[in-house]
């Protein structure tokens, strides 16, 4: 059989045994216990019933996720570039940005949104909070990986330290960079989640998916709530493929994570 | 023959921190032209004096020359070619080869013409559109030769350039080396294992002790240019290669081996 053909059958028949033993996992319930797991079906009756809902909930949440994830992409640059300086530097800011990752954004979270008023504002800042370390960490450790011989040569070459910086130690920085901004994109829909979990309707027209949540599960929608989960689902993915193809435009041309295996 | 040195070394001493003596009142002095190779037990310090020459890393006592400038002046009449090729691997070939006079604010025509000639000379002219990863070791090396002959050195350093090569490739790159070097004649420092190279390069090589180190003898080598694999073939450089087997093997032993290898 060929490749290709097993790569397509392959996660199909995985697909439909997954289905089939959700489907088992169902009917062998007892009757009163089966609203505990819908079936895909309800779940998709579900999703087209409350289509309107979960596509404004969906609107609300993809913009406190994008909104967060950008600014924390543009701090953690603007602070990975700070915190590239110098040893001391780190050393000193380190272990507060490790308190500021440690501390649990869900206890915090109803403080965050009386802080920062409630609706767009906390998911943003929520989803920001999240998003932010894996990217300062990344992108720091770029920033100071660069080849020992390389920063030689362009000393030798008597270069400025912003053609330094331009020519040599971003580019050098990329891959560390994309690392950090996969996991964060996974992160993003997650945290404005949480973020409008808290802050409620507030969050624009009728809330986020947090918020639907939040509502579908105080009225016993089961098959709603699954629904809501697979947007989630979705728009986490969207993210990710979105991050994904960035990553290929910068990266794909030099860096060895895209060699082909036969060459 | 009153030519005055083009590097000068004047009882230059150099240790790291207060670490041990790397390099103890090491005197030297190579004219322009020359092709000096150096070698010696790992360790004993022959990184560290191209470092000294290239400006990368300060004298701790004594003086260096370099055409009569200090070294940090010099970097202008500097190239240095690592062990490994260390290009950009984000830019083509072309554009690695371009990169310094990019920076000094060459205009893009000199630029690509001085490019083009560096790439004809180490015959990778029809490779210039391609990523460093897309080129064989051997290949990755010319670019990096590429890149230093771009600069038009005064002189050229080279720390075992060619040591992560195979056999073969390395001879082939060495006679290039020679074939260039006829068109523009640089001086030379380099350094390298193999006794073989050092005595079909240079006309002279020295032969360093390690902790402190020190240069223990030099071998004049007499051979005529241009040399070919017609070289290899003959008696003088069979005797030579032997001899510097010998007395490498020798200073290796007399070598106290540093405390903390
Ligand atoms: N940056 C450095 N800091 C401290 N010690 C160094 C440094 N560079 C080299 N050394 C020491 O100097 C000695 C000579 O090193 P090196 O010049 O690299 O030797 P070689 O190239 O002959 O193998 C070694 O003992 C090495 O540990
Ligand atoms: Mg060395």
């Amino acid at each position: 059989m060929s490749r290709k053909f097993l790569n397509v059958l392959l996660p199909a028949a995985t697909g439909a045994l997954v289905i089939a033993l959700w489907y088992g996992v169902h009917f062998w319930l007892a009757a009163e216990m089966r609203f505990l797991l819908p079936t895909p079906d309800a779940i998709l009756a579900a999703l087209r019933d409350n289509g309107d809902a979960l596509w404004r909930a969906a609107l609300n949440t993809t913009a406190g996720a994008l909104l967060g994830f950008l600014l924390a992409v543009v701090v953690s640059i603007a602070l990975g570039l700070g915190l590239s300086l110098s040893s001391l530097v780190r050393a000193s800011l380190y272990p507060y940005l490790m308190i500021l990752q440690m501390t649990p954004i869900i206890v915090i979270a109803p403080i965050l949104v009386l802080w920062v008023g409630p609706g767009l504002r906390s998911v943003t800042v929520i989803t920001f909070l999240i998003c932010f370390f894996p990217l300062v960490v990344n992108t720091t450790q770029g920033l100071i990986s660069t080849d020992r011989h390389l920063v030689e040569l362009f000393r030798m070459w008597r270069a400025t330290r912003g053609q330094q910086l331009l020519h040599l130690r971003v580019p050098a920085a990329l891959p560390y960079f994309f690392t950090g901004l996969r996991i964060a994109a996974t992160l993003a829909p997650i945290g404005a989640l949480v973020g409008d979990y808290t802050a409620g309707s507030s969050a624009g027209d009728g809330g986020g998916l947090g918020f639907s949540a939040l509502i579908y599960s105080s009225q016993a929608k089961y098959p709603a709530l699954f629904a809501t989960a697979a947007v989630t689902c979705l728009l986490g993915f969207i993210f990710t493929a979105a991050v994904l193809a960035l990553s290929w435009l910068a990266l794909h041309k030099w860096h060895d994570s895209y060699e082909r295996a036969d060459k | 023959m009153s030519v005055p040195p083009i590097v000068e070394f004047h009882e230059v001493t150099k240790r790291f921190g207060d670490g041990p003596l790397v390099l103890d009142r090491l005197s030297l002095a190579a004219q322009p032209g020359d092709f000096l190779a150096v070698i010696g037990p790992s360790g004993c310090g022959k990184s560290t004096l191209l470092r000294l020459i290239a400006g990368l890393s300060p004298v701790t006592a004594g003086r260096l020359t370099v055409d009569d400038l200090t070294p940090a002046d010099a970097a202008a009449e500097l190239a240095f070619v690592f062990q490994e090729p260390t290009l950009l691997p984000w830019l083509t070939v072309a554009e690695n080869v371009e990169l310094a006079q990019k920076l000094r604010g060459t205009p893009a025509a000199a630029r690509a013409a001085t490019r083009q000639g560096a790439l004809d000379l180490v015959r990778l002219a029809d490779r210039g559109g391609a990523y460093p990863r897309q080129l064989s070791g051997g290949q990755k090396m010319r670019v990096s030769l590429a890149r230093a002959l771009s600069l038009s050195p005064k002189i050229l350093l080279l720390d075992e350039p060619f040591g992560a090569l195979d056999e073969m490739t390395r001879e082939h790159l060495n006679e290039e080396l020679l074939a260039i070097r006829e068109q523009k004649a640089w001086t030379a420092f380099f350094v390298t294992h193999s006794v073989s190279e050092a005595v079909f390069l240079s006309n002279r090589i020295l032969v360093m002790s390690a902790n402190p180190g020190r240069i223990h003898t030099e071998i004049r080598v007499d051979l005529p240019y241009p040399r070919t694999n017609d070289t290899r073939l003959s008696r003088a450089y069979h005797d030579l290669v032997a001899a510097g087997s010998r007395l490498l093997r020798s200073v290796e032993e007399i070598s106290p081996v540093a405390s903390r290898a």
